[in-house]
């Protein structure tokens, strides 16, 4: 019927983990006004646990399904866990995106990574998944 | 629930009375146009009557009008047509940077074939300057087309004027007017063009039948061969049912066309009245006066354009962001970035089209649920007056091209 699936549409009109934290651990945004999608995501991190995520985000109905699922996922995962997660694993949680569309996750993927990054660097904490992370770089992803 | 069809710029319902003229073309008189027997006589008959019809809403002779399969080959015929018939006396062709892209592939065909190509650019309001035309014009220039209204903005063009230039220059003058068929008055001498593009689908008729109109005495070639139709210029057997279907849609649109002007154009100032007084940050794209009746292209700061279609269609409500083909081909609409609108505003805007069978009460219950999903959707962005984004770092597109939420691989 229409573009998107059950579980796609239900992230899309009742997003999780919606709006902004008082006092975030973590912070990170990625994307920008100019591309027609931006992610903004802020971290509760207790004792390397991801506590609590919330995110808000400008674009399409898939990056609004890819962030309420993917702050859903990190949601109780260590950062290292977290930091496992790629876009591909929220594209399946969501059971499918359509193919131009799978790009809007990666987004998703990007900001989580982005914040854990920022947090990592402040807490002068060496994390193994990070190895590589760099923020302002070209990145490749296979958006298939 | 209720259900409300805003997207009467994509296309329209074919009315009954059109389809009750069109069914029996169907299964009874079902013949071939070219056959020599009663029963084609009747066919052929269908058409003249047909023709008529188009050709008085647009102030033409009867031998002026030639049926095509729609708008998209209307253009690609005036203007690959055109060119080619030209082409001696030059290989210059000017247009606009607004044009549908059956007009704007045409062109780019046409510059692999070796043809210049001017696009002219659009103010802020998303009119062509007579002005920058003039300038533009040289001595190798052969064609102008600019469309008589845009699909995406309504803004409707200054072609009276821009045929003075032309006439003056001995410059054939195409205008695409699939959009403003039916939505403004039209007559071929008074805007003086040479030729000018229809589309049935868009007035209450069936789709995929159009006309392209020639004035008397012009010559341009044909692109379609075959058999000896439409006065040997555009062959193939008639799409008979659409056809009688055009005319009576046409015939329609004539008697009705005072009224339709005035009662969609009282339906949207109201509908972006109510929308202003009740939703912030909204703007109206394209010129507020010399706009298509049926019209509102809107931007709604903050939110995306895409969530808010998906939203409403959940509400059973149906708009359209760009055109409807842009909206296929993932990229930020082409007519409103010639407009100079900045990119970000550009993912805002949404196109609502008011047509014939729309109520007060519809576009009350779009307001409404405007008002709801908007809200919704700007509490969940970044951008916005309080929620002041800290700065954008990279677009998530990279390495690919950058069309929004849509991502197409470079190249
Ligand atoms: C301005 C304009 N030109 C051309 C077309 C193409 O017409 P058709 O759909 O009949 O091919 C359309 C409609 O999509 C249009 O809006």
């Amino acid at each position: 019927m229409g573009m998107y699936n059950e579980t796609v549409m239900d992230h899309f009109t009742n997003p999780r983990n919606a709006g902004e934290m008082e006092n975030p651990d973590a912070v990170g945004s990625y994307g920008s006004p100019v591309c027609g999608d931006m992610m903004e995501i802020s971290l509760k991190i207790e004792d390397n646990v991801i506590k609590d995520a919330k995110f808000r985000t400008f674009g399409c109905g898939s990056a609004i399904a890819s962030s309420s699922v993917a702050t859903d996922m990190i949601k109780g995962k260590t950062l290292e866990e977290a930091l496992a997660l790629t876009n591909k694993d929220f594209v399946a949680e969501l059971g499918g995106l359509p193919g131009a569309k799978v790009h809007c996750s990666v987004l998703s993927e990007q900001a989580i990574k982005l914040a854990i990054y920022n947090y990592a660097k402040e807490n002068n904490l060496d994390l193994p998944g990070l190895e590589g992370f760099d923020p302002d770089a070209e990145f490749d992803h296979d958006h298939e | 629930m209720r259900s409300v069809y805003l997207d009467y710029s994509a296309t329209t319902p074919v009315k009954n009375q059109v389809l009750a003229e069109m069914l029996p073309y169907f299964n009874e008189k079902f013949g071939n146009p070219s056959s020599l027997y009663g029963l084609a006589f009747t066919s052929k008959d269908g058409i003249t009557l047909a023709r008529a019809r188009v050709a008085h809403l647009i102030g033409a002779l009867d031998t002026e009008v030639y049926f095509t399969s729609g708008g998209t080959e209307a253009d690609n015929w005036a203007v690959i047509g055109a060119a080619r018939a030209k082409k001696e006396k030059g290989n210059h062709i000017i247009t606009s940077k607004i044009e549908h892209h059956a007009l704007l592939h045409s062109c780019e065909f046409l510059e692999k074939e070796g043809f210049e190509v001017t696009y002219l650019d659009v103010d802020e309001k998303g009119a062509v300057s007579v002005a920058d035309l003039e300038k533009a014009i040289r001595k190798e220039t052969i064609l102008v087309s600019i469309m008589l209204a845009n699909n995406e903005v309504g803004t409707i063009q200054p072609i009276k004027e821009i045929a003075a230039i032309t006439k003056a220059r001995g410059i054939l003058l195409h205008s695409d007017a699939v959009q403003a068929l039916g939505n403004v008055p039209i007559d071929v001498n008074e805007l003086g063009v040479d030729m000018l593009s229809l589309s049935s689908h868009k007035i209450y008729g069936p789709k995929g039948i159009g006309a392209l109109y020639i004035r008397k005495g012009v010559m341009i070639s044909n692109i379609l061969f075959g058999g000896g139709q439409e006065s040997k210029k555009r062959a193939g057997t008639e799409n008979l049912p659409g056809i009688i279907g055009f005319g009576k849609a046409a015939e329609l649109a004539e008697q009705n066309l005072a009224e339709h002007i005035e009662t969609l154009t009282t339906l949207r100032n109201y509908f972006i009245g109510q929308i202003k007084e009740k939703i912030d940050g909204v703007t109206l794209n394209g010129d507020p006066d010399k706009r298509l009746p049926g019209n509102a292209n809107l931007t709604f700061d903050y939110v995306e354009g895409e969530a808010v279609l998906l939203y409403l269609d959940i509400k059973g409500i149906s708009i359209s962001t760009g055109s409807a083909c842009s909206s296929a081909s993932f990229s930020p609409s082409h007519v409103l970035t010639a407009m100079g609108i900045p990119i970000e505003k550009v993912y805002s805007s949404l196109r609502f089209t008011i047509g014939d069978f729309t109520t007060k009460e519809d576009l009350d219950y779009v307001v409404e649920t405007l008002v709801e999903v908007i809200a919704k959707y700007r509490a969940l962005s970044p951008f916005g007056k309080e929620n002041q984004m800290k700065s954008a770092q990279s677009c998530a597109c990279q390495g690919y091209e950058c069309t929004g939420c849509d991502c197409v691989k470079k190249g």
